[in-house]
């Protein structure tokens, strides 16, 4: 792999930057692998990178049906935070924020992990009282969460309307100082070329089209469009898709799919310096590097694999972003899309082993996947490679459902993450 | 947003309609084991294709009835009362 830094930049630019490498190999399939992931977006290569980087691994395969990022690591608005409610949820989306602090050095590649601060607003008592629940749950668990009143809000974020005559006002936030964005694609690639650089073939345009299992039910292999793959170890990350493939193996999921919205305005110059989330008014808004506002609205009400959005589900979105911020009333949105999120009915995640031997999943991110994706494809890894859970995702598992002992984020947040 | 044929009024816009998720879903009796309670509460076909599920008509006739709906296309292939059998 040639190693990106401040020198190679400078001997590029005097030689007429002809001397960059692809970043990773066009892959074809071979025979058989090691251990084979379905689904090559931030959470999958990551997984294929660390059972290289850290479990020894060599021979991993990642099936793609379209290509690498083309999924909601492309699609969605980049929120990294670990603001959650219980002890299982902050100890895993920590594990990710602590993952991404050393991740741009980690991978030798930038992916522009911007600790810029997460403000949560809160428009009612209820609001209030929830959200100070979690500032004090987080401190507890060592992870950095406060309150502050609609003035220190305003004072973190200037272009926030305090003002009376709101028709939801602002009556305090919480703020992750250490939670932000990062740049996604950026994270697919980082990934993708480190992984290559371990020796994982990267596969794209390779959709799987069935699981294979021998005599005992154990897995043998995949058949996909482009041939049949042999492994005895299958990771499925393939996020809105997942409940397709689980089915291919027999095995139903508590999942449902549903079409999640995002949107950009046209560029402008900086003038958002941080991340701002209404639950209440359903409203996420950021600013790129490249200056663009990313904005983030809601799922629609039913389940769908279309990756587009009803225009009342953004419209609704948008009459909040206007009222919070009215600077931005003239703006003109650019690009609107959908993509496909899996969701469970507690709103955590399945970090697993399923009742089928080799086979492994990581899904039901729901709305929230981005955040996590270090953490995620680190105790993916772990699973696969060591055939049990690593203490983090332990609680994360697909028995939960059957048990009653269900990670309720989604009773804590009262909305989706 | 979707145009959907209520069974009752006809087609009306999708804001009228509130969703019940998938139908035909069999309840669990009262003695059912574990893990037949966790296919019931929880696990869901969620196919891609053609889905049967629920909706009601919560800002019109107030009724539920069952679709058949494309969940790639979001083409409602029919919507039939509860208690009728789909053609």
């Amino acid at each position: 792999m040639q190693k990106f830094s401040a020198f190679a930049l400078a001997k590029e630019a005097l030689s007429g930057q002809k001397g960059w490498d692809r970043q990773w190999r066009d892959a074809a399939p071979k025979p058989a692998y090691e251990a084979i992931i379905v689904g090559g977006g931030g959470h999958g290569l990551g997984t294929a990178y660390y059972l290289a980087k850290k479990h020894g691994l060599r021979n991993i395969a990642v099936l793609e049906k379209g290509w690498i990022g083309g999924g909601n690591t492309g699609r969605n608005t980049t929120i990294i935070r670990s603001n959650y409610l219980f002890d299982e949820s902050a100890a895993l989306y920590d594990h990710a924020v602590k993952l991404w602090e050393g991740l741009s050095a980690d991978l030798n590649y930038n992916v522009m992990f911007s600790q810029r601060g997460v403000l949560m607003l809160s428009h009612n008592v209820h609001d209030e009282q929830v959200f100070k629940r979690h500032v004090h749950a987080n401190r507890l668990n060592g992870v950095d969460n406060e309150w502050l009143s609609p003035e220190q809000a305003k004072s973190f974020c200037p272009p926030l309307n305090i003002g009376p005559g709101m028709r939801h006002a602002v009556t305090g936030a919480a703020l992750q100082r250490r939670a932000g964005t990062a740049r996604h694609d950026a994270v697919a690639w980082g990934y993708a070329r480190a992984a290559d650089a371990l020796g994982v073939d990267i596969i794209q345009n390779c959709e799987v089209t069935g699981i294979d299992r021998d005599a005992s039910g154990r897995i043998s292999g995949v058949q996909t469009s482009r041939g049949a793959i042999a492994t005895r170890r299958l990771g499925i990350v393939a996020a809105g898709n997942t409940s397709v493939l689980m089915a291919m193996a027999g095995q139903r999921m508590p999942l449902e799919s549903y079409p999640l919205q995002a949107l950009v305005s046209e560029p402008i110059k900086p003038i958002f310096p941080c991340v701002v989330m209404s639950n209440t008014i359903h409203a996420y808004i950021s600013q790129s590097d490249k200056g663009e506002l990313v904005i983030g609205a809601g799922t629609d009400a039913y389940i769908s694999y279309s990756q587009r959005g009803a225009l009342h589900i953004s419209s609704h979105t948008l009459e909040a972003i206007c009222e919070l911020f009215p600077m931005f009333r003239r703006m003109r949105m650019l690009r609107n899309w959908g993509g496909i999120v899996d969701v469970t009915p507690d709103r955590s995640p399945i970090i697993a082993r399923t009742d089928v031997p080799g086979l492994y999943v990581n899904c039901g991110w729901g709305t929230g996947g981005f955040k996590a994706t270090p953490g995620s494809a680190d105790l993916f890894a772990y699973t696969m490679a060591k055939d049990e859970p690593h203490r983090i995702n332990a609680p994360f598992n697909l028995e939960r459902f059957g048990a009653g002992r269900l990670i309720d984020e989604a009773a804590a947040a009262a909305v989706a993450h | 947003m979707l145009l959907i044929p209520c069974p009752y009024c006809g087609e009306r816009p999708e804001i009228e309609f509130s969703y019940g998720g998938e139908a035909h879903v069999v309840r669990a009796p009262a003695n059912a084991t574990d893990a037949e309670w966790t296919a019931f509460l929880y696990q869901r076909s969620n196919a891609r294709g053609s889905y049967a599920e629920r909706w009601r008509h919560a800002h019109g006739c107030g009724r539920f009835f069952n679709a058949r709906r494309n969940t790639v296309t979001d083409f409602f292939e029919q919507t039939y009362k509860i208690g009728e059998v789909p053609a």
